[in-house]
């Protein structure tokens, strides 16, 4: 599904990534582990296409289609979900106004009809269910006077209502209470553990992975993954520390 | 406010004007005026698309109120200048907007003078301008001696699409009370860089997301109008064409 290979790239002129290969089929889950800096939210975001993010070598491909080449939207199109590690507030747009023109313009890009508005609702409940957040939420500003917790299960909200074959999920653990690590992490297995989805979890701790088991484990370290292994790479690393095992 | 000479640059009033188009719309009718009488309400909404100069002088009488609501968005030089007196204890809003694209020149000047105690006034602008179009809001409050426990507030924003365009405001106090409240907030951005990218990472293609944030920015300045669904509207169709 996702196909990467030696990707080189630079934020300002520096270079953040330096030779990074990865390949995640459909109904797979990776969890990218790594270090302070190692590069795990830059390859969030130059998959994702934001702009700053230059890749300078190598080759991204989503379906067999050059990621690279795509503008965001068009990614998000294609089946693509980027979930950010902090989300943007935005005042004055409401979220269920934002998400539903969102879909609409994606199933157009598509060639799908637009969702009315009564099925969109319907869809919005039953994803705010899922995540346990009030639906009164969803009628807010995007994101404003939202908690870290609430930011981060709305995140998955809209991931459920887009319905992404592909998951990029940097650090969505982070700012998460105890519970609300279960919630969200039952809502990813819920929407995205399917034979035709796939997701790449970008996290720096073991307990997420707690939930959402992943099949792969890496370590970025540096720009490069160092190692790859299963669920267990994630387990020694929380015992011995990045240093011992990126070293 | 009627100027028997023709205005030019030099005049703070028509600074950034364009005087071109003043003088070929040279002389100007009288002002409109309208009176409202002492505990009376008044409410309009103006939409300014065809490049006109409106001059309006409003006199809100004592406990009166008046809320107004301007969309100023047409044509190559669009001009509403508003001259209000405030008796004791009245009321006066303001909402407006003004979006410009090209070569457009838009402007807003207004005078509220606080005349007498105890009288409010509110004035919220949006400015959304493109191209080398220029928007301009002038803005005085002026507070006579005896008019104390004015209250006044101008907030006033604009936001540039492109590097070419051009925004100017300013809020300009006249004080002669002891025991009054004037604020006034001004600033002028571009669209938030991380906030479009987000928009667009869910599937909204550029000129969308870019609509979407627009439409929050003008959004409030509307609320209470009579026509706000229509102003909405109309303003909603004109960022459209800026994206």
């Amino acid at each position: 599904m996702l196909k990467i290979e030696n990707l080189h790239a630079t934020v300002a002129d520096k270079p953040i990534l330096k030779g990074l290969s990865l390949a995640i089929n459909a109904g797979e889950i990776h969890a990218i582990m790594g270090p302070n800096g190692a590069g795990k939210s830059t390859l969030s975001y130059v998959l994702g296409g934001r702009p700053g993010y230059e890749v300078t070598d190598g080759s991204a491909t989503f379906d067999g289609q050059d990621l690279l080449d795509m503008d965001p939207h068009e990614r998000a199109a294609a089946g693509l979900f980027l979930g950010f590690q902090y989300p943007v507030e935005i005042p004055g747009v409401s979220n269920v106004q934002f998400l539903r023109e969102s879909l609409n313009a994606q199933r157009k890009a598509r060639g799908e009809e637009p969702l009315s508005g009564g099925d969109f609702l319907k869809l919005a409940r039953e994803k705010a269910g899922l995540l346990k957040l009030d639906m009164d939420m969803l009628k807010r500003p995007v994101n404003v006077g939202f908690s870290g917790g609430e930011k981060k299960r709305n995140e998955m909200v809209q991931m459920g209502i887009l319905d992404p074959k592909l998951a990029i999920l940097d650090e969505t653990d982070s700012g998460l209470d105890i519970d609300a690590l279960r919630v969200v992490g039952d809502g990813i297995n819920s929407i995205m553990r399917r034979p035709d989805k796939a997701v790449l979890l970008i996290t720096h701790y073991q307990r997420l992975l707690d939930y959402v088991q992943p099949d792969f484990v890496h370590v970025l370290a540096a720009g490069r993954i160092v190692k790859s292994g299963g669920p267990e790479l994630a387990l020694e690393l929380e015992r011995e520390g990045y240093a011992e095992i990126a070293a | 406010m009627s100027v028997s000479a023709l205005p030019s640059r030099r005049d703070e009033a028509w600074r950034y004007s364009d005087i071109d188009a003043v003088t070929a719309a040279w002389p100007l009718p009288a002002p409109e005026s309208i009176v409202v009488p002492a505990g009376g309400d008044f409410k309009r909404a103006i939409v300014q698309d065809a490049g006109d100069i409106r001059q309006i002088e409003l006199v809100l009488g004592k406990g009166a109120t008046a809320s107004l609501h301007i969309l100023n968005i047409g044509g190559a030089y669009g001009r509403i200048e508003l001259a209000v007196t405030l008796h004791e204890g009245a009321d006066f809003h303001l909402g407006a907007a003004q979006i410009g694209g090209g070569e457009q020149n838009l402007e807003i000047i207004t005078t509220v003078t606080h005349a007498e105690p105890g009288a409010t006034s509110r004035q919220m602008i949006r400015s959304v301008l493109g191209g080398t179009a220029t928007g301009t809001y002038l803005g005085k409050v002026a507070v006579a001696r005896d008019a104390q426990q004015t209250d006044s507030e101008q907030d006033v924003k604009a936001m540039l699409l492109d590097r070419s365009a051009t925004a100017n405001a300013k809020p300009e106090l006249e004080i002669f009370a002891d025991d009054v409240k004037c604020a006034h907030g001004c600033a002028i951005g571009e669209l938030d860089a991380m906030s479009l990218y987000y928009l667009q990472s869910r599937g909204l293609p550029p000129a969308e997301a870019k609509k979407i944030l627009l439409q929050a920015f003008v959004a409030g300045v509307f609320d209470g109008a009579e026509d706000e669904a229509q102003l909405q509207e109309l303003a909603l169709a004109k960022l459209g064409e800026l994206v």
